[in-house]
């Protein structure tokens, strides 16, 4: 096994580059996610099989197929039906999506593990339903859920670099790109492994100390 | 679509399930040595499988694959078939996230079981065997069912290496008719049904493992927010 520490220090200014993009489409992808997943929660909500059933079965399709499809299917079907977007919106969006097809059901547990008097003493000091949500259930649910909600935003860290295949150049983009133009795989591929393997290892640690807080 | 299209499309569907089957193979092996490894009585064992878990499931497993298609031929020199690499690169990323479920379904038996085979002088053999799996194993149905789906959606990812599954075809016949929404759709309604069969399978698994522990069958909210986390690190487990 060769290893060449000069190939390592050329593919450095890369990596910082493809971990700006990858970066942005956590956070912008957490963003969607959260929000998206909280609507989806709601409309579950909806005393109506008219929505709950369509609702139901899109985020349980959008669950249960491959994230990689879906991108697929939003970067070439998107532009037939006359809609283009940037590689780098696309995948965001698609991450952003499928994730929120998770968060909805953290949102939903969190939001049933809210105790039943909480809802009977809104009722009783005649809460109008919009401030019910909104000044008593939602709060105490997403206090519960944040941990839940900060695995997903883990996962989602290890799931950006599958927007490499609609050309997105994040951080194994980036490598892929280095690796073919030098002919030197093993040191930018094992590098970007480590960096993912110290960002997951210190995201989790954070996010076991915001869980040790929270639960005061 | 012409018939020498689907033709395309059945053989993604033979590889994606040779691969699923494979990977989900070595995946339940490595997660029940790491998961019991992970209770041993000697420190150093217990450290090196937490080592293992954290390693494997801090990495992408796009990245993964990507280093034992690239980088295993040229380090090591162990060049593998397709199937293998991908197998090797699933399972093994993918058993690590089963091991927490196994270590957390072992520390969730109850302490006064592994008591009672110690007084019965078991060995710690018979006492894993006997004792701990019989009751550990039903509890893990359920997570190993959501990891199962997991895999399942993983296994796309050996298309972007170029290996014949599901996905790839999908975008060979994109290539052929210039034409993307209708093939898209069939692509992603057939891993559905694959996922759908999976789950099914996995809840009749767990009625028949469950029938002799008299435990009730299904999830409560309270375990969805605990539901150990099948793409995460650090989730909280069972």
């Amino acid at each position: 096994m060769k290893w060449d520490w000069s190939a390592v220090s050329g593919f450095m200014p890369h990596l910082w580059d493809g971990l700006l993009v990858t970066v942005q489409i956590l956070a912008l992808g957490s963003l969607i996610s959260f929000a998206l997943g909280l609507v989806w929660a709601l409309l579950m909500r909806v005393p109506s099989r008219w929505v709950t059933w369509p609702v139901g079965v899109v985020t349980e399709f959008v669950r249960n197929t491959p994230l990689l499809v879906q991108l697929f299917f939003l970067f070439y079907v998107l532009p037939e039906w006359g809609l283009t977007f940037s590689a780098l919106t696309t995948g965001v969006f698609a991450i952003g999506l499928h994730y929120s097809t998770y968060t909805m059901q953290v949102y939903r547990a969190g939001i049933e593990a809210v105790p039943v008097g909480q809802w009977e003493a809104a009722t009783a000091l005649n809460l109008p339903l919009h401030r019910t949500w909104t000044a008593v259930i939602l709060p105490q649910a997403v206090r519960r859920v944040v941990p839940a909600l900060g695995n997903y935003v883990i996962s989602m860290l290890k799931d950006t670099p599958m927007v490499m295949a609609i050309t997105v150049l994040e951080m194994l983009g980036q490598a892929r790109l280095y690796s073919q133009e030098h002919f030197q795989f093993t040191e930018p591929l094992t590098v970007i492994g480590v960096a993912f393997i110290v960002m997951s290892y210190l995201a989790s640690l954070a996010l076991r100390a915001l869980e040790r807080r929270l639960a005061h | 679509m012409t018939s020498g299209l689907w033709e395309l499309v059945l053989k993604g569907v033979w590889v994606t399930i040779q691969l699923l089957v494979c990977s989900a193979l070595l995946g339940a092996a490595v997660s029940f040595v790491v998961g019991v490894a992970r209770t041993h009585r000697l420190w150093i064992v217990r450290f090196l499988a937490g080592v293992y878990t954290e390693v494997f499931r801090g990495t992408s497993a796009l990245v993964m694959i990507f280093w034992v298609y690239f980088v295993l031929p040229i380090a090591f020199g162990w060049q593998l078939v397709p199937l293998w690499a991908g197998t090797l690169a699933l399972g093994l990323t993918y058993g690590a996230y089963g091991s927490e479920i196994v270590r957390g379904a072992l520390n969730a038996v109850d302490p006064a079981q592994k008591e009672g085979g110690i007084a019965l002088s078991f060995t710690p053999w018979q006492r894993l065997r006997l004792i701990l799996l019989p009751q550990a194993v039903p509890e893990m149905i359920p997570p190993f069912s959501n990891l199962l789906v997991e895999l399942l959606k993983g296994t796309a990812l050996v298309s972007i290496m170029g290996m014949g599954d599901l996905a790839f075809s999908g975008n060979l016949v994109r290539l052929a008719l210039q034409e993307s929404a209708e093939i898209y759709t069939i692509v992603l309604l057939i891993y559905f049904v694959i996922a759908f069969v999976l789950t099914r399978g996995m809840r009749g698994l767990e009625r028949k493992l469950k029938a002799g522990t008299g435990k009730p069958v299904g999830s409560t909210p309270d375990q969805e927010l605990d539901r150990p986390q099948t793409t995460g690190v650090g989730g909280a487990v069972a």
